[in-house]
């Protein structure tokens, strides 16, 4: 039961995770219908940035915010220098526009860092357990994760749905013809979205690069259960991936963990321990077929398309 | 002497070549050559056969490398278990795929556009994890096949000539028969519902049937290239699988042209040989300008490729065969 609750809070944590790469991808996606696979070279990037920093600051913190403000700004120098020219083209021009910008950040990453992989170590305040339950303790790091997430979307509502800024991007995801029509600078507000996006990415790398190794392609995977959230989902929705990414994420993580002790029923250990992991990653793939075949447009479709 | 372009002269020398690969390589001595073009002429397989869906059928996959891995691990596991006859691999393979994409393209078409990209991305990566899990069969590590496909001693695929020359007349014969689809009657409905899906049906066709038919077939070709990829490498791994290897896929169909037939086919050769050929370019360009040897650069091809890639999509709209036939409209 104990460890139920230590790996139902890590599915949390990697769901949040999940989500916050997420709806920068189905913000992109819905109000620029772009379909960015770069996406995860950002997650890539902040990781690196923050690891950078931290070396060169020698204050967790302090990186962080600089690896943000740095992330935010590669993002809006890509729209305006590639992503700008993708809009209004076809899905198929995005994938192959955005894969050919994958190869190229993986190799101008190599370049610059070398192809060795980078450590972010944790500062020692952030080291330590955190007893939830007498008796129980769960790594303080993993908690700020949650509250950082949980704050990051929290906010992320407030922008979209209560500013004056977020009623822009909501309108420009339904009509952006008319939005342009009365006035708005339509550019200025698609540069700041994907910068949102990107940096929010960058965010989601920068918080597991202590958990894992900072390197090349640690976006790929990462990538694809980002799609697999918005489209569970359902595009352009930020509370159908705040949901989808949760699911995903305790499907990811619970899976993983109980999958080898369950198949051990029916197979031999060495045998259920090694397919264990690959059927619970199967899982969420299974959830995503069924969903999309119960509902062709995920489970929250956006209201204006 | 209407057919004579600048871009059907260029194919045609395309085709000559390869079909000359061997004897060049036999000439120069440069067996590396052989390993390459073997190479990519399997993978130009894949590719025709991808293009048939998507750029015929306006059906995207994105996961079009899962059937190079069930082609492969058919061949594999079948040989592991002691059937070395190809005479029984290859259909089983064909079979396993063309069992794989009735089920999963049942499933698939019931959705359209983006979803429909990630839904069979879904179903890939499923098979994806089906692989790693083989532990009986290497898991992650691949499996290593020792021993090609037996024909009974009529073809031996151990001889690489002989194996290049099967692996060029199975392309052939897939642009062939993709060719000759295309331009029946079949094709005209895929090709139609493609353009407009509703309108079709209110014709009266079944378009789901019709779109069905088309998904399997493009999954069986693409198997057969998961075949003799097994044999060339003689091992199989999920790596074969791996989305990237899909996106490899639709950047060869797209980089070379999806609105012909041979298109894919140009972009197979592009893609490879750039990739093979791009680092010397860089290390003699880089030693032009500084003067001296530049051992590390070379590696870094991809960012040039990366871009050149945006590019292509950016401003050469129909890729390499698109360009090559704007030359005769000019």
């Amino acid at each position: 039961m104990l460890l139920f609750i230590e790996q139902s809070l890590n599915g949390i944590q990697f769901g949040l995770l999940l989500f916050l790469l997420a709806a920068g991808l189905t913000l992109v996606f819905g109000i620029m219908d772009l379909v960015n696979l770069a996406h995860g070279s950002l997650y890539m990037i902040g990781a690196y940035f923050a690891a950078t920093f931290a070396a060169l600051t020698g204050s967790f913190v302090l990186a962080i915010i600089l690896a943000l403000i740095a992330t935010l700004l590669v993002g809006m120098a890509i729209e305006v220098i590639a992503m700008r020219r993708l809009y209004g083209r076809d899905h198929l021009d995005h994938v192959l526009g955005t894969f050919g910008l994958i190869l190229f950040f993986n190799e101008l990453v190599r370049l610059i860092w070398g192809p060795a992989g980078l450590s972010l170590p944790l500062p020692s305040w952030l080291n330590g357990g955190f007893e939830i339950f007498p008796g129980v303790y769960y790594p303080v790091y993993r908690l700020t994760m949650i509250v950082v997430a949980l704050v990051v979307a929290a906010l992320l509502y407030l922008i979209v749905m209560r500013t004056r800024v977020g009623m822009l991007i909501r309108a420009g995801a339904s009509n952006r013809e008319m939005i342009g029509a009365l006035g708005i600078n339509i550019k200025l507000l698609y540069t700041f979205v994907f910068g949102i996006g990107a940096a929010l990415a960058g965010l989601a790398g920068m918080m597991q690069a202590p958990i894992l190794t900072v390197q090349i392609g640690m976006g790929e995977n990462i990538l694809i259960l980002a799609f697999v959230v918005i489209i569970i989902g359902g595009i352009g929705s930020i509370r159908g991936a705040f949901i989808a990414s949760i699911l995903v994420g305790l499907i990811d993580t619970v899976g993983r963990a109980f999958m080898p002790d369950l198949l051990s029923l029916v197979l031999s250990p060495s045998a259920a321990s090694s397919a264990g992991p690959a059927l619970s990653s199967m899982l969420i793939y299974l959830v995503m077929a069924v969903i999309l075949v119960v509902r062709p447009e995920g489970l929250f479709p956006a209201a204006s398309k | 002497m209407k057919n004579l372009t600048v871009r059907n002269v260029l194919v045609a020398a395309l085709v000559i070549f390869l079909g000359l690969v061997p004897v060049i390589a036999q000439m120069t001595g440069n067996t590396f050559l052989m390993t390459l073009f073997t190479r990519i002429v399997i993978l130009a397989i894949a590719a025709v056969s991808l293009n048939l869906i998507m750029g015929f059928g306006g059906m995207v996959s994105f996961g079009h490398a899962a059937y190079l891995g069930i082609g492969g691990y058919a061949v594999g596991i079948l040989a592991y278990e002691g059937i070395g006859s190809g005479f029984i691999q290859w259909p089983v393979a064909l079979l396993a795929c063309a069992v794989f994409a009735l089920i999963t393209g049942a499933l698939s078409l019931r959705t359209r556009g983006v979803y429909f990209i990630m839904i069979t991305l879904a179903f890939a990566q499923m098979i994806y994890y089906v692989g790693v899990s083989l532990d009986r069969y290497g898991a992650d590590d691949g499996l290593t096949i020792y021993k090609r496909s037996d024909f009974a001693g009529l073809i031996n695929l151990s001889d690489r000539t002989t194996f290049y020359y099967v692996c060029f007349v199975c392309l052939m014969a897939t642009c062939y028969l993709v060719y000759r689809l295309v331009n029946s009657r079949f094709g005209m409905v895929i090709q139609g519902a493609r353009s407009n899906l509703r309108r079709m049906r209110a014709i009266g066709f079944p378009t789901y049937r019709y779109q069905l038919t088309c998904f399997v077939i493009a999954g069986m070709l693409c198997g057969l290239s998961g075949i003799l990829l097994a044999n060339q490498t003689d091992f199989v791994s999920p790596a074969v699988m791996h989305w990237t290897r899909s996106g490899d896929l639709i950047v060869m169909a797209v980089l070379g042209g999806m609105g012909s037939v041979l298109g894919p086919v140009i972009g197979a050769v592009a893609l490879l040989v750039l990739e093979e050929w791009l680092p010397h370019l860089i290390s003699i360009v880089g030693e032009f300008v500084t003067g001296h040897p530049v051992g590390a650069a070379k590696e870094y091809w991809a960012l040039i490729l990366g871009p050149m890639l945006l590019l292509v999509v950016l401003f050469a709209r129909g890729g390499i065969d698109g360009v090559l036939e704007k030359i005769r409209r000019d």
